[in-house]
């Protein structure tokens, strides 16, 4: 490994002034997009130095959202986990619970931010992509909460498994338009969000839902959805005064994991990421691309992508909508090349599990996404010691997902 | 760095410069088209590349590139009909269009170098904007292919020369804010944007975007020294399929014959 010869000072001033996390991220878009995406990174650096726009953001996040969320010690999953642990092994397994943020994942941090970065520009329509429909839903509602015009690209894959969401933006005053070129799935979605935003370059902003495309948004993203990992090093500190042993997340294009590690990269604390293994990372049927896919381009940044040998990009599986997606936000692709956080993978059939131990032992219905991270964390607790603190981020909550599950179960409804 | 695509912007006429996704409706009906491009009188030939992803291109080039990727077509293939359009038409500038992904894959000298191999003379990638340059244009200007650039209504004139720089070819000005195959931009502006590009490079300047009638074509031939044409012919291969090359032929011989009396005739 060369990692040690290029470790850097600190983990927490990427990217460069290119946007770049070392080999990955950066703004490969068309040159249409370019001047926009260079006057995005002007404002975006405008509201960082101006404390008007911190006070607005945390005031909504407060009273709009609902932040910030609770910690919360699940110490019945904890004792059930120590059951087939060896002795002395299992460790505290705690919970960021921003299931219970407004809209019912942590897609609002992100999308309350970038809203009011679109109207300090003096954006006037805003468009997104959405896979299962949480970001959606999460732009909808901010685009209703500040009247804002809302048009969501939906794969019409998605819009027909994915009605009830489909049915909330429309509630919330968004058109959602569904998109049949393509596999008609999210990244088909992406594609029709940055044509339509070629083709209105004056007065649209374009909401990402991930840590992902082109730079600034891997940066603001991350940045917007820090407040996660921000409460969750504090109310540690303040609850047990120390940090987690271990951070465990799941990682779609990434937000949410990023959100809750990036405040603690420069911290003596380990972290797991966790991809979607879906039918297993043997087969194609998966949406690991770091661990199953190679660096290349796709929508405006270099990262880990599934993609065959001619570069076309290849389609993920995942029994998470959420996380069906052949790509991963660049910080991402960096942290692991750096080894500074570690990834693995979980199929659908663990993460079923994980998502009914979780129902079981706590009371709480998780989203199929940190179902992943629960079935992670399933997995490695027994191999702790009891003093030990795993921290995993239960990033979504279950409503939009039990007909899934359902029908996985073998339920009819 | 040959010399096939400065020949190829005569100084009496416009170049037509003209697309066709390759591979579409498969591999082997290509070499034809291409060589119906050339019958119909054009100076310039876009292979297009197909993505998956080609999120720059409105529905009739998405389609295609859908086609091509369906009937197999790889990378290999691609190279294969760049090499054989060498061989039968020496003269003719071969230029590759595409996505970044399908060009880098193998890493940019890989393909750099077999652009080389197979007789391409520049390259046009539509998401390597400047800032993204190392990607993949010192592989390509190393191995004499120029890495043309594009330009659009949203670069101002603060912008241009970090466009222009390390530039090559020809610089193709995409005429509308949008996606490839909707709408055409108003001459006025066209003829705005031309004037001032060619006040900043001595490179030819090319016009695309929605050019689809011979009466357009002229008008932007007026101005500029080149007019791209792309989703009116694969329009037509779509249409046609495997029999394209007829039809494909007479629309481009519509084309360069209103463009080669343009600057002739009195401007409307």
């Amino acid at each position: 490994m060369t990692n040690a010869a290029t470790k850097p000072n600190s983990y927490r001033n990427q990217p460069d002034a290119q946007g770049h996390f070392g080999q990955f991220g950066g703004r490969y878009v068309a040159e249409t997009l370019m001047p926009l995406v260079l006057d995005l990174e002007k404002h975006y650096r405008a509201a960082q130095a101006d404390p008007a726009f911190k006070a607005q953001f945390d005031d909504l996040l407060e009273h709009y959202v609902g932040r910030p969320s609770p910690l919360y010690y699940a110490e019945r999953l904890t004792e059930e986990l120590r059951k087939q642990a060896p002795e002395g092994k299992g460790a505290q397994i705690w919970f960021k619970r921003d299931e219970l943020n407004h809209t019912g994942a942590h897609k609002i941090n992100n999308c309350i931010g970038q809203i009011l970065l679109a109207m300090r520009m003096g954006k006037t329509r805003i468009i997104a992509e959405t896979g299962a429909g949480q970001h959606g839903v999460a732009t909808a509602t901010v685009c209703a909460r500040f009247g804002l015009p809302c048009v969501i690209y939906m794969g019409a894959t998605d819009v027909a498994r994915q009605q009830p969401n489909v049915f909330r933006m429309k509630l919330l005053g968004a058109e959602v338009i569904p998109v049949t070129s393509g596999a008609a799935t999210l990244k088909d979605a992406m594609n029709e969000g940055l044509r339509d935003w070629v083709a209105n370059v004056h007065d649209t902003f374009y909401i990402i839902g991930t840590a992902a495309g082109p730079h600034p948004y891997p940066e603001l993203v991350r940045d917007f959805q820090s407040v996660i990992g921000k409460e969750a090093r504090a109310q540690m500190l303040s609850r047990i005064n120390r940090l987690p042993d271990l951070l465990v997340a799941a990682i779609g294009g990434g937000s949410n994991a990023l959100g809750l590690f990036h405040p603690f990269l420069d911290d003596d604390v380990k972290m797991l990421g966790v991809e979607a293994a879906g039918y297993g990372l043997d087969g194609t049927e998966h949406a690991a691309s770091l661990l199953g896919g190679f660096p290349g381009i796709l929508h405006g940044n270099k990262t880990y992508l599934l993609q065959d040998e001619d570069g076309q990009i290849t389609e993920g599986h995942s029994i998470s909508a959420g996380l069906d997606y052949p790509g991963i936000g660049p910080e991402h692709a960096w942290l692991k090349d750096m080894g500074r956080v570690e990834y693995t993978a979980i199929t659908d059939d663990e993460a079923l599990e994980g998502f009914q131990l979780l129902c079981r032992t706590e009371g709480i219905i998780p989203a199929l996404e940190p179902a992943h991270a629960i079935a992670a964390v399933a997995k490695i607790a027994g191999q702790m010691d009891r003093d030990q603190i795993i921290l995993a981020n239960l990033c979504g909550r279950g409503d939009k997902d039990i007909f899934t599950v359902a029908e996985k179960l073998g339920v009819e409804m | 760095m040959t010399t096939r695509l400065a020949n190829a912007f005569p100084t009496d006429r416009a170049a037509l410069v003209c697309f066709v996704t390759a591979g579409d409706p498969d591999a082997a009906s290509t070499p034809a088209i291409l060589d119906a491009l050339v019958a119909g009188g054009a100076d310039v030939i876009e292979l297009g590349m197909p993505f998956t992803d080609p999120m720059a291109d409105g529905p009739a080039i998405q389609a295609a590139n859908l086609r091509s990727l369906a009937s197999g077509t790889k990378t290999a293939d691609i190279l294969q009909i760049a090499t054989g359009f060498r061989r039968r038409h020496p003269d003719v500038p071969l230029v590759l269009m595409g996505y970044a992904n399908p060009m880098t894959r193998r890493g940019p000298e890989w393909f750099a170098d077999a652009c080389a191999q197979a007789g391409v003379d520049g390259v046009i990638c539509v998401d390597i904007p400047v800032e993204e340059d190392a990607s993949l244009g010192p592989a390509l200007r190393a191995k004499g292919i120029a890495p043309i650039r594009l330009a659009t209504p949203t670069t101002d004139a603060a912008r241009l020369p970090a466009v222009l720089e390390g530039a090559g070819g020809f610089l193709y000005y995409v005429s509308v804010a949008g996606i490839t195959g909707k709408q055409q931009a108003v001459q006025a502006s066209i003829e705005q944007a031309v004037a001032r590009l060619k006040a900043s490079t001595d490179l030819p300047v090319a016009v695309g975007f929605g050019v689809r009638t011979p009466e357009q074509a002229a008008a932007i031939a007026r101005v500029a020294d080149g007019v791209v044409v792309g989703s009116a012919i694969v329009e037509i291969v779509s249409e046609h399929g495997a029999d394209a090359a007829g039809p494909v032929r007479d629309y481009i011989a519509s084309l360069a014959s209103a463009i080669a009396t343009a600057r002739h005739t009195a401007t409307a």
